[in-house]
């Protein structure tokens, strides 16, 4: 994390967030906040509200009850990476990232879209079709499209979930780029050594409710982990405690 | 592998369903659509002949009307009218396919006027395709009983030949004669002749000549009367004053199921894309709005197959003659149809994850709402056309063909009602296709 966390005013402040499908409760009552340049992750298992609560940040799902609030005066948009790769694979890089500058209502498109093809590594394969490109290139650009406006924080859902180690690798130090100029960026995975290695913060979600906050190395000691035990062991340790 | 695949389908209750009902459906579909109907069409009939009039007097013999009626009850299925305007509402409101009216001089006619100057009436909604249905079962129907009537008529006529040649008794004129017959005349004469005087043989040997042709040709007289067949005229009335051709309508036909099949696929795949692709989700946080999403999909699609429909409507007119005068009118209804379909296919688009479930659903869809807007009324029972109607009002088909065909063929169906109740289905699959979106942006 390049920028204090401690000192700065959250990029986001998130408060009492409850969702339910019907009778089944998605996320209960979560309530937390994100530093500016911080990148925290979300981790639980499967079904345990990750997508969901990240899809309320991002004003796809409306929220039963709680509140969203960026500080005062923040104009841009929340960025938004769903997990699988949301562009036109019939477009090119360079007409996708154009048309959502354009629906995002960039101020200078053009320029926008010249700053994310040199950011993403991609100026040279910019009048390729998105479905020629392999599945890291696409998760790049998919990235660069939640980018587009700027935003003060990017959510990320699963974001390196189809990649091979090599592609994790990069799509990892453009994040940390990210972060270092400053952008917070909120990623859920259920890939607890990949949250370990790159979040400066963990909330761990299961079946809808928060049951820690902190880092990874305080959720260790929480779960009465030694230093034989990796984080997935103190993680699963945890959750099974608490009886999920 | 097999009985795993019936465990699947065994799990699989719904598909499997649709898989038994939407073949079934469609044939049976095909079957009302394309079939000629029931074996006796349902026809208004007015019998306006008096009742004291139910014999043909051929020079003083008769022949009972019943003949010729009778022959047309067994073959159709009657609904008795008491007068003209029950008649012509039955036929207008669908409930009969068509009217026959047997006229009050019917009788006097046949009896005093000889072959051809009687007349019955059928009278037609103008509907092209169930008149070209109904004219076909109705003339067949209507020779049917000519032949009957024929066929007495023959046999009167073939008595008083066999008499005339033969000889015998005839009745006229309310006498009876006898009559010595063209045969014995013959004979008679050729005995005479023998032993006449050679000036008397010579005065009457042009007598003999015809006397002798009369009787070798005595069989072309019952040929002759055998190529009567038709002693009745048939008067078509059409109520709307006209009636579509049916090659014409089969342009409107055409016309409007591409339409419908170029509108309700693009349009459900288009709105389909963007969930396949994932792209949904990223435009629902507020990029587009659900309305001009929409929007954009439905004038895209329809503008398409505006396009491919008027080029291919143009296309055609080189080998059927169309107005060319009505080109706006085919622009117009073209247009509004064209709106009505794309809207159907974005509220299918927004039921479907993908492209080819949208595709296949708006296929399901569209194929049998064309059959169902073809089945003529009285080609099935009313209840089930009843219900036929009620379907098709349901969706842009009928409407739209009504449209197109006021708009190429100045069809009887009103443009503005057909207009009017495309803009009412637009705006509920409109609305349909705007919660499908909702729905699914939130699941």
């Amino acid at each position: 994390m390049s920028v204090d966390a401690a000192t700065a005013a959250p990029a986001l402040a998130v408060q009492g967030i409850s969702k339910s499908f019907g009778e089944r409760r998605a996320v209960h009552d979560v309530s937390f906040e994100v530093a500016r340049g911080e990148l925290l992750a979300i981790i639980g298992p499967n079904g345990a509200g990750k997508t969901t609560l990240l899809s309320i940040l991002a004003e796809i799902q409306k929220a039963d009850a709680g509140s969203v609030a960026q500080p005062a005066g923040a104009t841009a948009r929340i960025g938004w990476v769903p997990q699988q790769t949301a562009i036109y694979g019939k477009l090119t890089v360079e007409q996708n990232l154009r048309l959502f500058a354009k629906l995002e209502k960039v101020a200078d498109a053009d320029a926008t879209v010249e700053r994310m093809l040199d950011q993403t590594g991609l100026r040279e394969r910019a009048g390729d079709e998105l479905g020629r490109l392999s599945g890291g290139n696409r998760q790049r650009v998919n990235i660069a499209v939640g980018l587009l406006a700027d935003p003060p924080v990017l959510l990320l859902d699963e974001p390196s979930g189809a990649l091979d180690p090599r592609q994790r690798e990069r799509l990892w130090g453009f994040i940390t780029a990210l972060t270092d100029r400053g952008t917070a960026v909120i990623f859920a995975t259920h890939d607890i050594a990949e949250a370990e290695r790159h979040a400066g913060r963990v909330l761990v979600l299961a079946d809808g409710e928060l049951l820690f906050n902190g880092t990874a190395s305080e959720l260790k000691t929480i779960a009465g982990a030694d230093e034989e035990h990796d984080l997935e062991q103190a993680f699963v340790g945890f959750l099974r405690d608490r009886g999920h | 592998m097999l009985v795993k695949d019936l465990q699947i389908l065994r799990r699989s209750k719904l598909l499997v369903g649709l898989l038994v009902v939407y073949p079934v459906a469609i044939a049976l579909l095909i079957g009302f659509a394309l079939s000629s109907g029931p074996e006796k069409p349902r026809l208004a009939f007015l019998n306006q002949i008096p009742a004291t009039q139910t014999q043909i007097n051929f020079g003083g013999e008769r022949i009972d009307v019943e003949a010729y009626t009778d022959e047309l009850f067994d073959a159709v299925d009657r609904i008795e009218v008491q007068n003209r305007a029950q008649l012509l509402e039955k036929v207008r409101t669908g409930e009969a396919l068509a009217g026959l009216i047997i006229p009050a001089d019917f009788v006097q006619k046949l009896s005093s006027g000889g072959f051809n100057s009687a007349m019955v009436e059928v009278v037609y909604n103008g509907d092209a395709l169930k008149q070209n249905f109904v004219e076909s079962t109705v003339e067949s129907k209507l020779a049917l009983a000519d032949a009957a009537l024929a066929r007495q008529i023959n046999q009167l006529a073939s008595g008083y030949i066999k008499v005339i040649t033969t000889g015998g008794e005839i009745d006229a004129l309310g006498q009876s004669f006898k009559l010595l017959g063209l045969v014995e005349s013959k004979r008679l004469l050729d005995e005479t002749l023998e032993d006449a005087p050679r000036d008397i043989r010579r005065k009457l040997e042009p007598l003999q000549r015809f006397a002798n042709l009369g009787v070798a040709n005595i069989g072309r007289f019952n040929d002759v009367l055998n190529t009567v067949e038709n002693p009745v005229q048939v008067e078509e009335t059409v109520l709307s004053g006209r009636r579509t051709p049916l090659d014409t309508f089969a342009v409107a036909l055409a016309v409007a199921v591409s339409l419908m099949f170029v509108c309700v696929l693009l349009a459900s795949g288009l709105l389909a894309l963007e969930r396949e692709e994932n792209t949904f989700s990223r435009l629902a946080r507020g990029l587009v709005p659900g309305g001009r999403l929409l929007a954009g999909k439905v004038l895209l699609a329809g503008g398409c197959a505006f396009l491919v429909t008027l080029a291919m409507l143009l296309g055609i007119s080189a080998f059927v003659p169309l107005d060319y005068g009505r080109v706006a009118l085919w622009v117009l209804a073209i247009a509004a149809s064209a709106i009505a379909f794309a809207t159907l296919g974005v509220a299918i688009g927004s039921l479907a994850r993908e492209v080819r479930a949208a595709s296949l659903l708006a296929l399901m869809l569209a194929l049998p709402l064309a059959f169902l807007a073809l089945v003529p009324s009285g080609g099935v029972s009313p209840l089930l056309y009843d219900v036929i109607r009620v379907i098709s009002a349901l969706f842009p088909f009928k409407p739209a063909l009504d449209a197109i065909d006021h708009a190429i063929n100045d069809a009887p169906a009103s443009l503005p009602v057909a207009l009017a109740h495309l803009a009412a289905l637009t705006l509920v699959f409109g609305a349909a296709a705007r919660w499908g979106l909702r729905r699914f942006a939130t699941a």
